[in-house]
């Protein structure tokens, strides 16, 4: 269980990106967070990655606070950032440093194999397309079997037709292992293709607006009526979240006390 | 379904380019070539034919047969060799000093809030400004040349090093930090690597200033080196001996670096810059 609990955070500047977030995630739970530019999306994930520091209130995994980068949560971000003088199977294994050469091997070997780059594994990464790219960060993220998996906006610089080919393969590998998957996009279509649980965020200051749960049955229909009902929702949910953007005087009063701790 | 594409397109490709990659390799040093050989061949053909005496200007044949002579005698393999030991020596010491320094300037800010400034200061001194204290110090014979090419040496090497260092990615970086890499780690396996092409470019900066040194050096009173010979052609009127030091300069400074090139292609080959066709040969 992935737990938040009221996390914010605090720029040096003085900027208020993230208020008082709480959040319950199970384990193998795939959840969406969803918003305009400025909702503290960004700021939340990096934070449960341990790359930033929460200014307020405590992240958790199974109890255990997460502060740091932590063994069990991987992370993929918007650029493959592959590391550029390794081969991508090196790509792939660079986070496997603790096992065995041939253990390493044969699990770098199974990951390349499910997601089909078999064929690449001595390429460089600049022989990548920007999908295939994208696919060795799912596998250098995923060979390391982590129980929280962050995506952060992962396929919004990749076209459409790839963007949706990748959706399904994450679909796929997920369900081999099932890890909780925590995805940032401003994709409204990807949100409702793959989450179990969308949060729409507010931004200025960035705050938890709406969850809504997802319970279509998997694998999604993108074109069924049911599909557009959802995203329709969600979408509404989304303009409200802006409306309310300005006068707000319960947050302004929350904010307050917000300093109190 | 890329993958079903792209096999077919790549194995018709592959046949043309490397045909072309060979005779690539061969033409373009010889285009390069062809400048040189041009204006030589017809500075000789003007000698010859009696356009001019070639008295203050040599033709390449005379140049080249002072270059005979000097290695018939053996002078010119004392010469070159005791120049190469003083580039050599003053080269390594730069670079160690200018790697150490640099590194420790990149990597840690309160040591560059500390070093820089007076790095950067003294690099603002023009290098030849140290002779006269360098001589008073450590004497005119090794150890003031040496002495004078490590500074010469050292500034492109610091300010190659700390620089790339400063400029790693960030985002690469936090690639390291989500796979928890400790320190000497996260030194090894990104920021050594990532800094490598731009460290390999300052070394060639670097060396190439060494050459320049070594000239200044040598012309600070040395009784034997390459320098010496130009110092030796000039006061004794020799042009053709000037010349000769000048081609031999040119050929020990591109067959140095051409080396440090060489050493470094299988460390730089993931490098798009480093692909084998975009090569200066």
């Amino acid at each position: 269980m992935l737990v938040l609990d009221r996390v914010g955070k605090t720029y040096p500047n003085g900027v208020n990106a993230l208020e008082r977030f709480s959040i319950e995630i199970r384990l193998g739970e795939i959840v969406a967070v969803i918003g305009g530019s400025g909702c503290g999306k960004s700021t939340l994930l990096r934070a449960i990655a341990g790359l930033d520091r929460a200014s307020y209130g405590a992240i958790t995994l199974d109890g255990e606070a997460l502060t740091a980068p932590h063994p069990k949560v991987g992370i993929i971000f918007q650029e493959p950032r592959l590391l550029p003088w390794l081969s991508v199977a090196d790509n792939i294994g660079f986070g496997l440093s603790d096992l065995s050469a041939p253990e390493r091997r044969d699990r770098v070997a199974a990951a390349l194999a499910k997601v089909g780059l078999s064929d690449k594994a001595k390429a460089w990464p600049r022989e990548l397309s920007g999908g295939q790219a994208q696919r060795v960060a799912i596998a250098r993220a995923l060979v390391v079997r982590p129980e929280v998996l962050l995506l952060d906006e992962p396929f919004s610089a990749l076209d459409a037709f790839t963007r949706r080919d990748l959706q399904d393969h994450l679909l796929d590998l997920w369900s081999e292992t099932r890890p909780t998957l925590v995805l940032v996009t401003h994709d409204v279509d990807e949100a409702v293709v793959l989450a179990d649980r969308i949060l729409v965020m507010r931004p200025r200051p960035g705050r938890l607006f709406e969850g809504v749960d997802i319970s279509l049955t998997r694998p999604r229909d993108r074109n069924s009526e049911l599909f557009e009902t959802t995203k329709r929702r969600i979408l509404t949910a989304l303009d409200r979240s802006l409306d309310q953007a300005a006068p707000d005087p319960a947050a302004a009063a929350e904010a307050g006390d917000a300093l109190w701790w | 379904m890329t993958m079903t594409l792209d096999t077919p397109v790549e194995s018709i490709q592959s046949l043309a380019p490397q045909s072309a990659a060979r005779w690539r390799r061969w033409t373009r040093p010889a285009l390069g070539l062809l400048l040189p050989l041009t204006v030589a061949a017809a500075w000789e053909w003007a000698v010859a034919a009696g356009w001019s005496n070639g008295r203050l200007v040599p033709p390449p044949s005379t140049v080249m047969s002072t270059i005979n002579e000097l290695a018939r005698s053996g002078e010119l393999v004392r010469h070159m060799a005791i120049t190469l030991e003083r580039v050599g020596a003053g080269f390594a010491l730069g670079v160690a000093a200018g790697t150490v320094l640099g590194a420790i300037s990149g990597y840690w800010e309160l040591a560059r809030r500390l070093l820089d400034p007076t790095v950067q200061a003294l690099r603002a001194i023009p290098s030849i400004a140290w002779v006269p204290l360098f001589i008073l110090w450590l004497g005119i014979f090794e150890l003031s040349k040496v002495a004078l090419i490590a500074v010469g040496v050292f500034f492109p090497i610091y300010l190659g090093v700390m620089g790339a260092i400063l400029s790693v990615d960030r985002k690469i970086v936090e690639v390291g930090r989500t796979f928890r890499l400790s320190g000497p780690a996260m030194i090894r396996r990104i920021l050594l690597p990532a800094v490598l092409p731009a460290y390999v470019v300052s070394l060639r900066v670097g060396l190439g200033l060494g050459w320049m040194f070594v000239v200044a050096a040598e012309f600070m009173g040395a009784s034997e080196g390459l320098g010496y010979l130009l110092i030796d052609g000039q006061q004794l009127g020799k042009p053709a001996q000037i010349l000769a030091a000048i081609v031999i300069f040119a050929i020990l400074g591109k067959t140095t670096d051409w080396l440090i090139e060489i050493a470094a292609m299988p460390f730089l080959r993931w490098q798009d810059a480093f692909a084998p066709s975009r090569g200066a040969f």
